[in-house]
Formats: C-alpha cells, structure tokens, sequence
C-alpha cells in the first residue's frame, strides 16, 4: 500500500463516520429522540433523551471506523465470498438437511423441552413458512411482487370465523371454503391490477392490502369492527372435541383415545394440522414447478415479452398465480382463525404483508428451503430475544441486515432446474 | 416458385407521434421460402415484425396469415393468439428465459401442446391424464432441437450462462419448438463470426426445406441475406423501395442508392 493511500485513509474515515452518525440522528431524532408520557393530567408530554440519540450515533459512527479499519488490513473478497464454500457445503448435503428438518418437525411435539411456549411457538412459525410458502408461488416462481398478501389471510380468516359461526360448519369444511373464497378475491383483486408490472403492482397491492383491511375495521354488522369476531368455534379431533367435559352426547378427544384430559392435545394437535397444511403447500408447489402452467410462472418470471411471443397468455397465467397464491394464504387464515379463536383487523396489518415478503425474499426467492430458514429466523428472532422487550426489533433488523451481508442474493439463491436431460 | 401465399400484408401503416415508421407497405412472403426485409437502420424493419407478432397494433393496413386456404387476420388478435396461430419469432436483443436451463426454454414453448394434454393443469394434479407420456414426448422434441443446433451437452446450463451464439442458436430452437408456419428471426446473424454465420445459413435452408414453412427475416449480414434468401424486401424510411429476387434486388439502383448514398453529381 502507497503512503499516499494510507494518509488518505484518516481524512476519508472521518468523513465517513460523520456521515453515518449523521444519518442515525437524522432517523433517530424524533423516533428515539423524543418520547411521550401521560403527564398525569391527561395530557401528553414529551420528554426529550438526547443522549440516547448521541449514543446510537457515536456507536454508528465507530462501528462504520471499525468496519473500515477491518476492510482495509484485509481488502480481500467481502464476506458473502469468504461464506461460499461454506454455503456450497450446505448445499451438497441438503438433501439430508431436509429429511433432518422434516423428522425434527414430526417429533417436535415428543420432545422433552417441548412444553406448551415451544409449541406454540413452533406453531406460529409454521403458519408463516406456509404464508412463505404460498407467496413464494407470486412473488418466487412468477415474480409478482405483491405487497397485500396479508389481504388474502384475513379473507381466510373472516371466512373461517363467519362460516363457523354463523351456520356452524365445522373446521375441516370451513378450509376448503376459506381457500376458494380467498382465491375468489384473489382473481377479482387480479384482474384489474395484473396488467401492471413491477413497482406499479407493488404499489396497488399495498393499496389493496389496506382496503381489505379498512373494510374489515368498518364493516361492523359483519365483522365486528376493530371489535373483532371473538368465540370462533376451536377445532375439534373429527369431531371429537378437545374439552375437559364433553357437552352431553358426546364423547371428547381424551375419552376417545382412553388419556387423560390435558389441554396441550389440542395444541399439539394444531401443530400437526398447520404442519400437514404447510408440506401439502410445499408438496403442490413442487408439482406445480413441473407442470406446464408451473413452468409459464416461471417463464413470466424471467420474460413476459417472450412469453407472448410463445403463445402463453399472460393475463391468464399471472391470475392463476395470483389466485393459487391467495388460496393457500386463505386456508393459512382460517387455521389462524381456528387457533386463536378470536381475530380483529389489527392482526393483519402491512406488518404481516412485510414480513411474509421478508421471509420469501431472505430466504432467496423461490427457494422452498430457504423460506423455512428465513421464517425460523424472523420470528423465533424476535421470540426469543422477548426479554429485551423494545430492542428486539433491533435485533430483527440486525438479523435482516446480517442475511444481506452474508447471503445478498437470499439464503438459498440456487435454482434447482425441473427437468434435466442428462441425469 | 409456386408456393402459395403464407402471409400477405397489405397497405400496413405504423405512426409514432409524428413519426411515420411504416408507411403503406404491401409484400407478400410464401411457403417453404426465405423472405428478407432489408433496409438501413431506422428503416422501420423491427416495427413491421412487432406489428405483425402483435406488440404494436397499426392503425391501418391487415396482416393476413394463410393457413390451409383460411384466412386470419394478424391485427386483429392478441400477441399470445398470434403465436398460437403460427407465427414464432425471435428477437433482436435475445430473449430468453436467463435462468431457466436450455431445455426448460424449450419445453416452456411447447406450452400450449402441455396444457391441453395436462388437462389443463388440474387433470395431471388429481391424476385423471396421463400427462408423464406428453412430457417425455416434448422433451424428446426439445432433445431434438438441442442436437440440432449443436447444443445437446449444454441442455441442462442456464439459458444466461450460454455463449452469445450458443443463445441466438437456442432462441431459434425455442421458436421452431412452438411448430410455427411462419417463422420470424429479427437481426440473426448479429454479433456471430463467419463460421457461426454460415452454420446459421445451413441451419434456415434446412428449416425451409425440411418443415416447409416460410420464413421472414431482419438481417444486415448481407452474405446472410444474399445466400439463403429467395425473395428480398427493401424498406427505406418505412416504404418499401424494392422486392423482388435477390439478382434483381442487388442491381435495383434505388437499393444501391439507399445503401451507399446519392452518386456525387461532380
């Protein structure tokens, strides 16, 4: 290295770390800098705590001098490069890797650390590798990136609770109904706005998102309103309920099977059912990729344009996508409804869209792997670091900006091809 | 030089604002025939084969595709129907699909055939068509198409990955894959060496004369031009200047003007 370089180092890192600190105030000033109170009369105060601001600044600043210094002594390749072998690695051997994940999530529930939180936290998890997973379908295989997913969830959800409630079908026939409902508002959301591409789409499927939501708030007679629909009926074992005293003239799980009553049945059996709805996803997709209409998703992925030019309608093979992608969002829904037996507008918020998206993005797009690890990362992340109560998103973040640095092009960024000529 | 019409198009016109790209141009191209429109850049060349693959919609003139004596009519359908009609094209910055291998390319063309024998998808998830027969027939189709632009090895790299030339191979294979009667190339010959031009050459003869179909080509290799086709268009500022043979185009002094400028009056 030339003296000339080394002495333009000092001048640059200052510059540079005075530019980071000054972004962190800027995005910090008022989010972290200034908080309201109850005043005790009533009113908000606000109470100002600089020096929270000043830390975080100085913090970034320093790691940015770090960062540099670290660069400089080693200016080889960037982290993602030094990660590759590793990542190849993994790769090869993900074929066990998977029959490893799948076994794991089969004796999940036998486990002996596996009480009541674990499971229900596994649980959740697996309601959003299967929300991954049917996104994936839009935005991985036919490259719609679509910002109101969460549109089709709660459309499940409604679906679920108000059929449940209102004329009392049981779980099993709500599903598929949810399903196609929420595939129905998928082709009628899809048929107007598909002809936009990229950005336009993202932005009108947020749009979308949010009306569905908004009408949910306000359509009180039928939804409750913020409110909610409280009392959706729980599932039952084939109708055998999971309840310590069985109504009269019926027999409830635990008689059925001769155990004794324990409330965890039921979450294990919810378990298993989101478990059983997330691989048949999983499985459909797979066989989707091989099928012709499958590999046109793919196809519009890559090139509309030429995609016409091959006699594949455009409109009719994105509104396929579009409508798949919501059926599994709605059946993803009803077992939300099912589970928490109460649902307001406040659980599908732009969050939720964010955060599936995030998972499908992360894990590398279209990647079926790679959305389990994301959806592992981005919600047992936050699970676990609960102790640290306002920081955790913090630590969301950082977990987000780590999977940029180390995997940019998503955790698992290979497609593996759906036909090969030689073995 | 019987061959009947394949497609005739007749007084097509094409403005962009005030821009008139194609102005009142009739030709015809036939059956097992290379038809070639030439021209310089700006010419209007690629706007005639987007108006008759149905990206742009001319308000004036018809397009009409002879198929077993019927007629259709270009400008009237959809893009997509226009390929589903016969007519295949490729383009003239390549596009195919980068991260798909070379045989997914060419078992994404045969879509239409795929999709009538998957039962339309939902027939082949619940199992009621034996759809296994149908893919193993288009990939042997596809596997076919691969030897026969020497790319068989390649078969199962990313289309993206592939060599310029090895690509322009590929998009043609992909297009013949779609069992086309009219088969547009945009510009095939550009960016290849001599030796790749002139297999390029064997590959359109052969196509011609082995599948009897016509096909319409942009090209400004002029050894591309002069060696395979049988029929040449000249388009100059969006008219057509000449048509006729080769011999006779060459020696049309109004193609030699357009080419090489107005002789120096000194």
């Amino acid at each position: 290295m030339s003296a000339a370089a080394a002495d333009d180092f000092l001048p640059r890192a200052a510059k540079e770390a005075a530019a980071t600190a000054l972004m962190v105030f800027v995005l910090g000033v008022l989010i972290v800098g200034a908080r309201t109170f109850d005043d005790g009369g009533g009113h908000l105060a606000i109470e100002w705590r600089m020096q929270v601001v000043a830390m975080g600044a100085a913090l970034a600043a320093l790691g940015r001098v770090g960062i540099l210094f670290w660069r400089r002594h080693d200016p080889g390749p960037g982290l993602a490069e030094k990660w590759r072998p590793a990542a190849a690695a993994l790769d090869r051997r993900m074929g066990w890797l998977i029959w490893l994940g799948l076994g794991f999530a089969l004796a999940l529930p036998a486990l002996p650390f596996a009480d009541r939180y674990v499971v229900d936290t596994a649980i959740q998890v697996l309601i959003y590798v299967m929300l991954g997973w049917g996104l994936n379908v839009v935005v991985g295989l036919a490259g719609l990136l679509d910002l109101g997913y969460v549109a089709f969830y709660a459309v499940g959800a409604y679906s679920y609770a108000l059929l449940a409630k209102t004329f009392g079908f049981s779980f099993w026939i709500c599903l598929p109904l949810a399903g196609i409902l929420a595939a129905f508002t998928g082709v009628l959301l899809g048929f107007p706005v598909l002809r936009l591409r990229g950005d336009y789409l993202a932005i009108v499927t947020l749009g979308f998102g949010e009306i569905i939501r908004i009408v949910l708030t306000n359509w009180v007679d039928l939804t409750g309103g913020p409110n909610g629909l409280s009392g959706i009926p729980r599932p039952s074992f084939f109708g055998f309920p999971f309840t310590a005293n069985p109504p009269e003239g019926s027999t409830s799980f635990h008689e059925l099977v001769g155990l004794d009553f324990n409330p965890m049945h039921r979450i294990v059996f919810l378990y298993f059912v989101i478990l059983a709805l997330a691989l048949v996803t999983n499985y459909f997709t797979q066989r989707m990729r091989r099928l012709p209409l499958g590999r046109a998703w793919e196809a519009l992925r890559e090139d509309e344009i030429a995609c016409t030019a091959l006699g594949i309608n455009p409109t009719n093979t994105k509104l396929s996508a579009f409508a798949i992608g919501a059926m599994f969002g709605g059946f993803a829904g009803a077992f939300f409804a099912t589970r928490q037996g109460f649902i307001s507008p406040e659980s599908f918020s732009f969050f939720e869209s964010a955060l599936i998206l995030a998972i499908v993005v992360l894990g590398g797009m279209g990647s079926q792997v790679g959305v389990v690890v994301a959806a592992l990362v981005l919600v047992v992340l936050p699970e676990w670091f609960r102790a640290f109560a306002e920081y955790r998103m913090l630590v969301f973040g950082a977990g987000m900006v780590l999977i940029m640095v180390l995997r940019p092009h998503g955790l698992v960024a290979d497609r593996a091809p759906t036909v090969r000529l030689h073995g | 030089m019987a061959e009947p019409a394949l497609l005739t198009v007749e007084r097509l016109a094409m403005r962009f604002g005030g821009i008139v790209a194609i102005d009142d141009l009739s030709f015809v191209a036939a059956n097992r025939q290379i038809t070639a429109i030439i021209g310089p850049n700006g010419a209007g060349k690629t706007t005639v084969f987007n108006c008759l693959t149905g990206f742009y919609k001319p308000p004036i003139g018809r397009m009409t595709l002879w198929r077993e004596g019927q007629p259709l009519y270009l400008e009237r359908l959809d893009g997509f129907r226009i390929a589903r009609a016969g007519v295949a094209r490729t383009f003239q910055n390549i596009r195919l699909f980068p991260r798909m291998t070379a045989l997914e390319n060419l078992i994404v063309a045969q879509h239409n055939r795929l999709m009538r024998a998957s039962g339309y998808t939902l027939g082949a998830l619940l199992g009621l068509v034996p759809y296994a027969a149908a893919e193993s027939g288009a990939i042997d189709r596809a596997r076919g198409w691969l030897r026969r632009v020497g790319l068989e090895a390649e078969a199962d790299q990313f289309a993206g990955n592939l060599p310029y030339g090895a690509q322009r191979r590929l998009e043609i294979a992909r297009a013949m894959c779609t069992e086309p009667a009219l088969l547009c190339l945009d510009e095939p010959a550009a960016g290849l060496n001599p030796r790749e031009s002139a297999e390029l050459n064997r590959l359109l003869t052969a196509i011609r004369d082995e599948f009897g179909i016509g096909i319409l080509l942009i090209e400004h290799d002029m050894s591309v031009v002069m060696g395979i086709s049988d029929h040449i268009v000249v388009l100059e500022y969006g008219r057509k200047i000449a048509d006729g043979p080769p011999a006779a185009v060459r020696s049309d002094p109004r193609v030699i003007k357009a080419y090489l400028g107005e002789e120096d009056a000194a």
